[in-house]
């Protein structure tokens, strides 16, 4: 892990991890992301979001990626908007990508009448998070995803 | 490291009271799973799910509890949360859980629900 030093007011702090793909790494993730919501005193409420957005972020590559180094690539920011502090979280895989305009809208209808009650992954990370960017190819995926304090 | 979700349940009458104590990833799903039809096969009528020590339910956990959800339907008895953080309870409500499941505060107060009182 690596960690930026001190960053000049209005550029972004930052702390850089690597986890492999195995069962539960995720929650190691969510350990950096909880430590830097507190440093910028945001409420324990907003950590929790954070942390179930970054889950399921680990948890869609984990599953759908296909990883050709079997690593998830994390770098967690604290920054300012205006008057605003924010943390952000970049998960990037090196998987097989995939075009997120494909991916069915879920509903709990749908998970009834179907075998299939999984894919609510990408919706709960937009329902959280403030802001979320999905950049998605065949050299792999990078979800970008804010939370202001 | 591991964060895995212990359960433990009581019965009142024929209503079965399940705690969870940890993450709800896939294996903590499946561990409510197996009580909570457990506890339907040893006739519960209602399940109240106690997730007041549980910070994390992840969408695979919550898939599981869909399938719970769908077993009580089946049998016309009743399911309902309680002591869930704002975060689970956001995320339930995103996932529809919270339509066709009670959402309590309090384990008394979902004991209330699942047991009304004849006017």
């Amino acid at each position: 892990m690596s960690q930026g030093g001190s960053a000049p007011p209005g550029l972004a702090r930052e702390v850089s991890m690597t986890i492999p793909v195995a069962p539960e790494m995720e929650i190691v993730a969510t350990a950096q992301a909880a430590a830097l919501g507190e440093y910028i005193a945001m409420t324990r409420d907003k950590i929790d979001e954070v942390k179930l957005a970054l889950v399921e972020a680990c948890i869609n590559a984990f599953e759908h990626a296909e990883c050709r180094d079997e690593q998830l690539h994390l770098t967690f920011r604290l920054g300012r908007d205006e008057s605003r502090e924010w943390l952000e979280v970049e998960v990037m895989d090196k998987g097989k990508g995939f075009n997120s305009a494909q991916v069915e809208e879920p509903s709990i209808e749908k998970s009834f009448v179907s075998h299939r009650k999984r894919g609510w992954g990408l919706q709960i990370i937009k329902s959280l998070m403030d802001e979320v960017e999905i950049t998605s190819g065949v050299g792999g995926t990078r979800i970008l995803m804010r939370k202001y304090k | 490291m591991s964060e895995s979700c212990k359960v433990s349940a009581e019965r009142r009458g024929d209503v079965a009271i399940l705690r969870t104590d940890g993450y709800i990833n896939n294996q903590g799903g499946e561990e409510i799973a197996r009580e909570a039809y457990a506890q339907l096969e040893g006739g519960a009528r209602a399940l109240v799910l106690n997730l007041e020590k549980t910070r994390i339910v992840n969408s695979i956990g919550i898939s599981i509890l869909i399938e719970v959800l769908e077993k009580v339907m089946d049998r016309k008895g009743m399911l309902a949360f309680c002591g869930l953080t704002p975060t689970i309870d956001k995320t339930f409500r995103i996932m529809g859980l919270a339509q066709y499941a009670e959402i309590y505060p309090t384990q008394e107060d979902a004991l209330r629900g699942v047991n009304p009182q004849p006017a």
